[in-house]
């Protein structure tokens, strides 16, 4: 691979070099008929080399994308993605063609002359009111699953508190009463690392884990503190994301679809662990199983890169087992 | 106007010049010299990313202490992406593209014979050319430069203890940042009151070139946004030396407590974004309004729909200072401003489309003159079309939750900002070269580096959406950290490999333009057959522009290819070519266009 580049890094000084030697003939610097033919055929190719590129990267990157929503929620995102992506899909096909077939067909000659056509309000509201009501449906579609993702209120739900430091996460559940006891930083102190105040009656039960477990098929509210800088709480699979930011509570809830273990079985998720596993034998290292995952995608230092959480799916009495065998925060902190 | 006769010495000719040409030269140069900087950075950058454990003697000989073995650090990664950010956003695409042809071709094109004030003019390069000396300078602190990505976003550049490009480099990166918004304002308000009050006879608004709309709503656009970037730099100032809590709270760090108490960050980002945004159109709506001029010149053709240029360039503009929540999706903020803030979003789609059909039925029965500076127009328009579309899948807060800030964003806004409006600076430099230097450049050279580096373009950026649908979020040093993107590795050797060769094609443009400043060949008076008053003056700069009385127009700009009978495409050229300049008075009967 590194030949390659490097080889291209020479054909490039090679070409630019080439052209600077001939750099002496400096007449005729106004495009002739004889560069406006080759150029207009230089469009079509261009049309054709982005074709390609569009399409082969459709197919052939398909199996890198994330696989479907893991989440209930995220359905609709999956929907409202794929309808769109279809629509400026076929828009973008029909304008790149436009353009390069325009610059080829009408390429300037001496012998012709372009039309004088300078304005019609009847294309011009055409194209005002096509757009105007392909996005009003778009608008529509979006505002009401923005609604439905953001409307996180669920008794039921079990309620979960993710701090973000540099460059880590810690996460803590509520407990059998279901609720946060309230912290700040000010109770950070030796393992008390989520600066949990304890003299919360709330705080008594909470129980602070090293990993995520989520029953499947019930909501789960994510409230997020943040120690230090930004972060944000990503989870690509269950297209869930939400900052931390320091000083306030952010939350964010889904439902998660498909249990760690079931999402393996997929196809989709199956073709990419195979892909991963090629290059990773090719290159001695461990085999690669699918898990969800906790990123941060909000850019906070040296280690951004690299600050994860493991998040496993299970049914919903293995959720219960283990979630009692967690110890709380009263019998952990003195 | 006041030096009309002067005698000029080196320095009041070359360096403290009140002439708007010499100073819109100035603008270029400084402004490609800052952009030879970011281009490197981003290809060390895109060397670590596609092979992140390789040793590169180039690393090891450009970031000598940020380096082990030829190996950057994860903390001069993220410097090298703040700066590149920096850097392309202000100083190449707002200074060296606003900067440039503003002043050259404001006064040209209305018919002035300078700035409003080529004094304020002068204080406007200086101070620019002062904050990229500071720029540059942050690059050799010896914690590093500013590593907060371009968007700064505090605590993380507000506390030296977060990461160490937050010391000194981010003091300087405040300072130069602070005069370089000062030089904007000066500028834009120059470009402001000249455009009103120094119009020639009948220059009426409705009769002024697109570019000139263009440059003058950006100004328009840069003096209600950038204030506020001042201030939210000056807040962060205070944080980060005076002890103040603006946006700052409930920080524990390095071990220990911070005093600050009540402040937030999304307020900064409220704040950043009030200016971040709009200044997306302050970087594009020059590129569109050169690409407009240049398209129709280069069609033969009149622009199609003038007004609806002009309507939705002010609609692009006035949706553009209430869209900026949608960086923000995520940051926590009120849900229902999100819906407010998708909705303004998408709306801006509509005169954006607008435009984009009108560039192509500009073409549509064209008789194109495919110059260098007009395929590097169509080329805008190409991935002005691309990158806006994805807008639509970014500007929905819904789809947002799942791609903010991953590289489907980088993918975009490169695209529908950073190729397009560079396409658009490189079509204004390639077609108002003869007005700058009296010489032509060389048209070879202009299509290699045309064909090359709208390969390498698509090259680089189309593949990278899937690589954000992939999940992958940006500004990571490496991804090896995760196996679930361990096959996105081979994606990433492509998108380098195009980026390399499209930096390294850049150098055909910089031969050309400089060797074409001594060598091109003398340009004639109006070498384009282009309608506007430019193009009028001699082709040797005079200081007033014109010798004499300063011309009158009796037309709009875009009377190319006028017949005898309007309806009829096979009847002679009304003026007997295929195009009348501004000055042309009205022949008898003549319907105005």
């Amino acid at each position: 691979m590194l030949a390659l580049f490097y080889i291209f890094i020479g054909v490039a000084m090679a070409v630019s070099i080439w052209q600077i030697t001939r750099i002496l003939d400096f007449r005729g610097v106004i495009a002739n008929d004889e560069d406006n033919a080759k150029q207009g055929k230089y469009a079509i190719y261009f049309m054709v080399f982005l074709y390609a590129i569009m399409i082969y990267c459709l197919i052939s990157l398909n199996v890198i994308m994330l696989p479907e929503s893991a989440s209930i929620e995220g359905e609709h995102d999956d929907r409202l993605f794929n309808t769109t992506f279809w629509l400026i899909g076929i828009v973008q096909f029909i304008m790149q063609f436009l353009i390069f077939y325009f610059t080829f067909k009408y390429r300037g000659n001496k012998n012709n002359k372009a039309k004088f056509y300078a304005d019609s309000h009847k294309l011009e509201m055409i194209w005002t009111i096509i757009p105007a009501v392909v996005l009003v449906v778009l608008i529509g579609y979006g505002l009401w699953q923005w609604n439905n993702v953001m409307d996180i209120d669920d008794d039921e739900a079990v309620v979960i508190e993710v701090y973000a430091y540099q460059w880590g996460w810690h996460a803590r559940y509520a407990g059998e009463d279901n609720t946060l006891g309230t912290g700040n930083v000010n109770y950070i102190k030796g393992i008390n690392t989520m600066g949990v105040d304890m003299s919360d009656v709330n705080s008594q039960d909470d129980q602070q884990v090293t990993e995520l477990y989520l029953p499947k098929g019930k909501k789960v509210h994510f409230k997020f503190r943040s120690q230090d800088v930004l972060h944000s709480a990503y989870m690509p699979h269950f297209r869930a994301q939400m900052n931390c930011v320091p000083g306030m509570v952010t939350e964010f809830a889904f439902t998660p679809k498909y249990t760690t273990e079931e999402m393996r079985m997929q196809s989709e998720v199956r073709e990419k662990t195979k892909g991963i596993n090629k290059i990773r034998a090719a290159k001695g290292e461990d085999l690669y199983e699918f898990d969800y995952l906790l990123l941060c995608n909000k850019i906070c230092g040296t280690s951004h890169y690299s600050m994860q959480m493991k998040i496993t799916v299970v049914e919903e009495e293995e959720y219960d087992t283990w979630i009692s065998e967690q110890p709380t925060l009263a019998t952990v902190i003195q | 106007m006041s030096d009309h006769h002067h005698k000029e010495t080196f320095v009041t000719k070359y360096i403290f010049s009140h002439d708007h040409k010499m100073i819109s030269k100035q603008f270029l140069i400084t402004g490609m010299f800052m952009g030879i900087i970011a281009v490197l950075m981003s290809m060390l950058f895109r060397l670590q990313l596609a092979w992140p454990d390789t040793s590169f003697s180039i690393v090891e000989a450009f970031l000598g202490r940020h380096q082990t073995d030829g190996i950057m650090s994860p903390d001069i990664y993220l410097a090298l992406v703040t700066i590149h950010g920096t850097i392309m956003v202000f100083f190449v695409l707002t200074a060296g593209l606003s900067g440039t042809f503003s002043n050259l071709l404001i006064p040209l094109q209305i018919g002035a014979r300078d700035m409003a004030s080529g004094f304020l003019n002068m204080v406007s390069y200086w101070l620019f050319f002062l904050s990229s000396v500071i720029m540059v300078i942050s690059l050799f602190v010896e914690a590093g430069p500013a590593s907060a990505g371009w968007t700064v976003y505090p605590p993380l550049s507000a506390l030296p203890q977060a990461i160490p490009g937050s010391g000194a480099g981010m003091t300087l990166w405040l300072v130069s940042m602070s005069i370089f918004i000062a030089s904007s304002l000066i500028g834009a308000l120059n470009y402001i009151v000249t455009v009103l009050n120094l119009r020639t006879k009948g220059m009426k608004m409705t009769r002024l070139p697109l570019t000139i709309w263009a440059f003058f709503i950006t100004a328009i656009i840069g003096v209600v946004s950038f204030p506020v970037l001042l201030s939210a730099a000056l807040l962060l100032v205070f944080d980060r030396s005076f002890g103040t809590s603006f946006y700052l709270s409930d920080i524990f760090i390095s071990g220990e407590v911070l005093h600050y108490q009540g402040g937030s960050p999304v307020l900064f980002e409220h704040l950043f974004w009030f200016l971040g945004h709009p200044e997306v159109y302050i970087v594009l709506l020059p590129a569109l309004g050169i690409t407009s001029e240049v398209i129709s010149t280069n069609a033969r053709k009149p622009i199609f729909g003038y007004r609806a240029m002009v309507m939705s360039i002010m609609a692009i503009a006035f949706l553009s200072t209430i869209v900026w929540g949608h960086h923000m999706f995520i940051s926590g903020m009120n849900p229902f401003l999100g819906s407010v803030f998708t909705f303004t979003t998408l709306l801006i789609a509509i005169p954006s489309a607008v435009k984009a059909f009108n560039y192509v039925t500009t073409l549509w029965k064209g008789n194109l003159q495919l110059n260098p500076a007009m395929l590097f127009s169509i080329g805008l328009v190409s991935t002005f079309v691309t990158g806006g579309l994805t807008g639509l899948v970014l500007g929905d807060s819904a789809l947002d939750i799942n791609i903010h800030d991953t590289y489907f964003v980088v993918a975009h806004f490169h695209l529908v900002m950073g190729v397009s409006a560079i396409f658009g600076m490189y079509a204004g430099i390639y077609h108002w070269f003869p007005k700058m230097y009296g010489r032509m450049m060389n048209k070879k050279m202009g299509y290699w580096h045309f064909w090359i580096t709208i390969i390498c373009s698509y090259g680089v950026f189309w593949p990278m959406h899937f690589i954000g649908l992939a999940g992958l979020p940006r500004r990571y040093y490496s991804n090896t950290a995760f196996p679930m993107f361990n096959d996105l590795a081979d994606v990433n050797v492509v998108i380098t490999i195009f980026a390399l060769v499209g930096g390294a094609a850049q150098i055909i443009f910089l031969a050309n333009y400089f060797i074409s400043i001594y060598r091109g060949e003398k340009a004639i008076q109006n070498p384009w057959k282009s309608n506007t008053l430019e193009w009028t003056t001699p082709v040797e700069h005079i200081h007033g522009n014109w010798p004499g009385k300063l011309p009158e127009v009796h037309r709009w700009a875009y009377d190319y290819s006028k017949r005898v009978d309007p309806n009829d495409d096979d009847s002679d050229y009304l003026h007997g070519q295929d195009y009348v300049l501004q000055t042309t008075p009205l022949l008898e009967g003549e319907e105005p266009s």
